[in-house]
């Protein structure tokens, strides 16, 4: 198994705040891997650090074998929490953008997947209801064969179908090669598609362990140890 | 069958078990090929790694077998399927007779008891 993720040391701090503390990550390919943590616990800094949108005060990061730089942002496919789309292009627009910025977006797969959920391609984007347009923003990225897949929130306000279909499109676009790195924090929704989790708390790693090796060792779910542990 | 998960248990002897039963019960049949991991996991709606070390598992036990390009098929091994069901109903019945004994009901009762709702 390679190391498609290596992070050592990782620093990051906001002015007098620190968002992550010295944190020591590695990923191997081929998995699914869920980011846990309470609002505030350095989700998003991290990822917004593995996609090159910020700089990190210290440490080393790496993914395959790169910098963060170029090479590394033309293999990793990022669901950002908010969207950067213009509300005024249309779908078939946004597709055709997606395949001028990205050699790996595969088109005819996003078509299909449109297709079964029956969105009109003409559509503005700002037209659809909140869940539809969670699941365009989903096929955008999982329509690239990447290497590591990086999504923030996927699931975050849309209704339990939409999220059956966006865990089923996660899945059964997922290439075995590939890491999909989910951040949430509705554990239980996503649970029994996750290999790994990490849980954050206060810019640090608290647990980087399988769910199953959880569930074996605590005789509960990793939902459950989540709320145990962050108990407020 | 539906996959209904426990959220306390390893998922991947969750797996193992609802596969068996989907054996034992001749869901798939002795010799019949198995739908792909993708497909088992999208279906399960669980990790398709947890679904391969699942198979990779009843593979290690017998109860199918890979053929290399064609796919992944069920032993044809009827002996075999009759000894599992026992197995599973071996430890359903184990699990029933605790409670029962739990209950404070004595042998005897318990087989009034199961004979009585089996005529009904």
């Amino acid at each position: 198994m390679s190391k498609l993720v290596d992070i050592k040391g990782l620093t990051k701090n906001y002015e007098s705040i620190t968002a992550l503390y010295n944190v020591n990550l590695e990923l191997e390919s081929g998995h699914i891997v869920g980011l846990l943590g309470p609002n505030g616990s350095g989700k998003t800094t991290l990822i917004k650090i593995l996609c090159g949108l910020l700089q990190p005060t210290s440490g080393l990061v790496q993914v395959d074998g790169h910098n963060i730089g170029v090479e590394t942002k033309s293999v990793v496919s990022y669901l950002p929490d908010q969207t950067y789309l213009d509300g005024n292009m249309t779908i078939r627009d946004i597709f055709a953008l997606f395949v001028d910025f990205y050699r790996d977006f595969d088109i005819n797969r996003a078509y299909n997947m449109l297709n079964v959920l029956r969105i009109n391609p003409d559509a503005k984007l700002k037209t659809l209801s909140k869940g539809n347009k969670e699941k365009v923003q989903l096929i955008l990225v999982m329509s690239r064969r990447a290497k590591l897949y990086v999504l923030d929130e996927p699931i975050a306000g849309v209704d339990p179908a939409a999220r059956d279909f966006i865990l089923n499109t996660i899945i059964s676009n997922y290439d075995p090669s590939a890491t999909i790195l989910i951040s949430t924090h509705l554990i239980s929704d996503v649970e029994s598609i996750l290999d790994d989790v990490i849980f954050l708390q206060y810019g640090q790693i608290a647990l980087h362990a399988s769910v199953d090796e959880i569930r074996s060792r605590e005789g509960k779910s990793v939902d459950a140890l989540f709320r145990e542990v962050y108990r407020c | 069958m539906p996959w209904n998960l426990d959220s306390d248990r390893p998922i991947f002897i969750q797996i193992v078990e609802h596969l068996q039963y989907d054996i034992v019960s001749g869901y798939y049949q002795p010799g019949q090929r198995l739908p792909s991991v993708r497909d088992l996991a999208a279906e399960a709606a669980v990790n398709p790694n947890t679904m391969q070390r699942a198979l990779s598992e009843l593979e290690r036990d017998g109860y199918m077998h890979s053929e290399r390009t064609s796919g992944r098929f069920i032993t044809e091994d009827k002996g075999m399927i009759d000894e599992l069901k026992k197995q599973l109903a071996t430890a359903q019945i184990e699990v029933f007779l605790e409670t029962m004994k739990r209950l404070g009901l004595s042998n005897d009762e318990i087989q009034v008891l199961v004979k009585e709702s089996m005529k009904e």
